[in-house]
């Protein structure tokens, strides 16, 4: 089946960032294809460039590039959630006079609109909150 | 309401937050906002808390907060008109039809469990 994954619980805050994952490379194991993981509300800091969580810890971030290297997932964050919680890519930063970006590749920050084509054309859409 | 009534759309957005407190309620709304520009069928359901979103008469408060009353004041410019509440949540907050900002259809719980397999795709916030 086609999966996509809505995550909308901030990394290292909930639960939810970590059983995502999980369950990403769950399904991946079992032969599915996930398409896409939208990152929303507090799932925003997902994309977070600059996470540096303790060495002895799941950094989760990089889990997310690394399904995105391996399986070639999407990752989607919406941008108007990133912006206001300071989360821009280097186009927007150089947009909004900021001298850092916080986003990078492999995550596109983009419309809400991809979420619900994303949600609709996929067989399952499964959310991931605190 | 009998299942003939109830029409079949894309994407039915839940809404179980109050106006205040977080930004679950206004990022939902946006939700249901971008699915209706793109051209899709949208419904809201407002259950449990995000009831108290329907109240008639809100401020946006101290917070520096627009607030959502204006959002859900423009849902009609969206074509967003199909509006459910959930009736036992109204009746556990005490609040009747005529305080609401706007006109929802008050659903029992058997038929929300329809309403959600009617629709393609389920956005709960």
């Amino acid at each position: 089946m086609r999966y996509a994954i809505l995550l909308m619980g901030a990394p290292y805050s909930d639960q939810a960032s970590h059983s995502a994952l999980r369950f990403a490379r769950a399904l991946l194991a079992r032969g599915h294809r996930l398409e896409t993981v939208f990152f929303y509300h507090d799932g925003v800091y997902n994309a977070a460039r600059l996470a540096a969580p303790p060495q002895d810890e799941p950094h989760l971030v990089d889990g997310w590039a690394a399904l995105h290297a391996e399986h070639g997932v999407t990752l989607q964050v919406c941008i108007a959630a990133a912006l206001r919680r300071g989360l821009l890519d280097e186009r927007e930063a150089s947009r909004h006079g900021k001298s850092g970006h916080s986003v990078e590749a492999p995550f596109e920050l983009t419309g809400l609109g991809q979420l619900v084509d994303v949600g609709l054309s996929c067989d399952r859409l499964v959310t991931f909150g605190p | 309401m009998s299942n003939a009534e109830m029409p079949d759309g894309d994407l039915l957005v839940i809404l179980r937050h109050g106006p205040h407190g977080t930004s679950w309620l206004r990022e939902g709304l946006d939700a249901a906002l971008v699915g209706a520009a793109f051209g899709r069928r949208v419904a809201l359901l407002f259950m449990g808390e995000g009831v108290l979103a329907l109240l008639d008469g809100q401020g946006a408060g101290a917070l520096g907060q627009k607030g959502t009353s204006p959002t859900l004041e423009m849902l009609e410019m969206y074509d967003i008109e199909t509006l459910y509440v959930e009736g036992p949540a109204m009746a556990r907050y005490g609040i009747a039809q005529q305080d609401l900002l706007l006109a929802p259809v008050a659903l029992e719980d058997t038929v929300i469990a329809e309403l959600v397999e009617r629709h393609a795709l389920i956005l709960t916030f």
